[in-house]
């Protein structure tokens, strides 16, 4: 099991991140093998098996929609206390979608 | 060009009516200070665990329902990621192959007649936050940064996709209008379009009868007028394009509201690479056949029924019809003001209803909910005016009063002086004396001129202090002047 270097940047890509050729050999090859493991499951016989996106037999767990008193929430300034820059009770964030944005957003033209 | 089709689909986002969030206990609400609505579950920490809101799950279930969706056996919940400032999380929780609701229908009418508009999905999700664009224009793409509240992160949102068999903008809005309208009625959304409660984006194609066009997707409509608008546009748009012989782009425009135009948007290379997977924090809805009556038989009576009914029972014209039930308000405070109208015609209470009393709502800023008018009041002054008691224009001047003060329409009528004079005798005195006193005016009305007609009627009037009955004044002038 191997997986393409484009296949590789397209990942990094979408998930941020900037690898040298080093890192894209590296991980390619560590990501084929990961993969090659999780073949091995393929190998099974899954005859009569219904497909399933969970390992636990549970259905329908739910939260009653309840606002408790006091509310659960943080307050304005714990809220804020791990971001990175603050302003008028906000998270201040870069501008988004920079000219070479690697982010596969949409821009409107001027 | 005019052999061209118009092809319209619509996906609709509503922010359900809870009080908690979707995935987390944080209150719903509406402005209020940045970042005070917020937990570690909505701002994305690590570690935390999503345990989705009943109710949101429940009102999702009713909404497919109504629009006449199957409901799916087993349901569950997907990652659908990208990155963006508004979504803490880095992925947003959704539905992706197996929705809530699939397959429904809703009917919708326009003046081109009535239309069978295929439901394709209705699925559960969660909003984003709100950037705020700080810069020269507050706009995107010329801002230097951008603040992020994420008070709305979390809030149930309902997902609602069209199948593309709209052919006109009007379609288009007659179905988002009857959309609103329903989810009204279902309680599930206080589907307040100008808080966001409601938002639209479109599909669009203009293509020959037969042939498949380049559709077009138009984003950022937050109401229905500039979801009319920029489906109007785009349509113009298009043909002109293909009339010109140009060929349209697949693509996606943004509807400027300011100029009233559709822009295109440059779509990067990679984009819509959600890499969706399920959610592994959460498990499948399963709901059991008693949750699902549960859900069911809390349904009311829906506009199509609703309207159909006020037609039949009531004798309204399809039009009035259309009128009272798009708002629940109206059409259940129609009904109670009918009811306490006992045989008046229901078109009276209806007229007076939608001219009258929604006309005055509106200008001073009220609505049904807040007036002091109550339906039995209405009732009852529809039945004086119908009755004969006072006159319409007194009428009027009586519902003036009840909106300021509350008060039954009776004791105002008793205590302004306000009875209506229909009795003949009483009233020919009057006319009798008005001639006299303006006999020139009658010599010129005998001569050929009809106009000074209404000249005495007036002074009539105000002889009786606006209490003479304009009917049997007209009938009394006529006989009169002729005599």
């Amino acid at each position: 099991m191997s997986i393409s270097r484009e296949e590789v940047v397209h990942v990094a890509r979408l998930a941020r991140l900037a690898l040298t050729e080093e890192e894209i050999a590296l991980y390619g090859e560590q990501l084929g093998r990961i993969l090659g493991h999780a073949d091995r499951v393929t190998s099974l016989d899954t005859e009569g098996v219904p497909p399933t996106a969970q390992a636990i037999a549970l259905a329908n767990v739910f939260r009653p929609d309840v606002l408790n008193e006091p509310a659960p929430c943080l307050s304005q300034r714990e809220a804020l206390a791990n971001g990175p820059a603050v302003e008028a009770g906000h998270f201040r964030v870069p501008r988004i979608l920079e000219d070479g944005d690697p982010s596969g957003e949409e821009v409107a033209e001027e | 060009m005019s052999d061209l089709v118009t092809t319209i689909g619509l996906e609709i986002h509503c922010e359900l009516a809870t009080s908690t969030k979707m995935f987390c206990g944080c209150a719903v609400g509406f402005g209020g200070e940045p970042n005070t609505r917020v937990c570690q579950v909505c701002l994305g920490h690590p570690g935390t665990l999503p345990v989705p809101n009943e109710q949101a799950v429940a009102y999702a279930i009713k909404i497919a329902v109504a629009l006449g969706c199957g409901i799916a056996p087993s349901s569950i919940f997907h990652r659908k990621n990208y990155f963006y400032p508004d979504m803490p999380k880095n992925y947003q929780i959704s539905q992706y192959d197996i929705p809530l609701g699939l397959k429904g229908v809703l009917e919708v009418t326009t003046d081109a007649g009535t239309r069978a508009v295929g439901i394709t999905r209705v699925h559960l999700e969660e909003d984003t936050g709100k950037s705020l664009h700080m810069g020269s224009g507050g706009r995107i793409h010329d801002a230097t940064y951008s603040l992020e509240d994420f008070n709305r992160a979390g809030t149930p949102l309902v997902e609602i996709v069209t199948e593309p068999d709209m052919t006109s903008p009007e379609e288009g809005r007659a179905f988002a209008q009857e959309l609103r309208s329903i989810l009204e009625y279902l309680e599930v959304s206080d589907v307040r379009l100008e808080e966001g409660s409601m938002r639209f984006d479109a599909n669009i194609s203009v293509a020959p009868p037969g042939e498949r066009g380049a559709k077009v997707e138009v984003k950022n409509l937050n109401s229905l007028k500039s979801l009319h608008r920029a489906l109007a546009y785009e349509e113009v748009r298009q043909r002109e394009v293909l009339g010109g012989g140009g060929a349209i782009d697949q693509s996606t425009r943004h509807w400027d509201e300011r100029s009233g135009v559709t822009r295109p948007l440059r779509t990067k290379e990679h984009a819509f690479d959600y890499r969706y997977f399920p959610e592994p924090d959460l498990v499948p809805i399963k709901p059991s056949p008693e949750w699902l009556e549960a859900i069911t038989s809390g349904i009311p009576e829906l506009p199509p029924a609703r309207r159909r009914r006020f037609i039949a029972d009531y004798g309204l014209t399809p039009y009035d019809a259309n009128v009272l039930v798009a708002s629940r308000a109206a059409a259940d405070y129609f009904e109670d003001a009918a009811a306490a109208a006992a045989g008046i015609e229901p078109k009276q209470v209806a007229n007076w209803l939608a001219n009258d009393l929604l006309g005055r709502l509106s200008e001073r800023g009220e609505d049904l909910e807040t007036t002091r008018v109550t339906p039995q009041a209405l009732g009852a002054l529809v039945g004086l005016v119908a009755g004969g008691s006072i006159s319409g224009a007194q009428g009027k001047v009586v519902l003036d009063e009840m909106m300021v003060s509350g008060r039954p329409p009776a004791e105002i009528v008793e205590e302004k002086g306000l009875k209506q004079v229909s009795g003949r005798s009483e009233l020919k005195a009057v006319v009798a004396g008005v001639l006299a006193a303006n006999s020139d005016v009658v010599d010129r009305i005998r001569g050929g001129d009809a106009k000074p007609q209404g000249f005495l009627v007036g002074q009539i009037m105000k002889a009786t202090k606006g209490q003479a009955n304009p009917a049997v004044v007209q009938e009394l002038l006529k006989e009169m002047l002729q005599g």
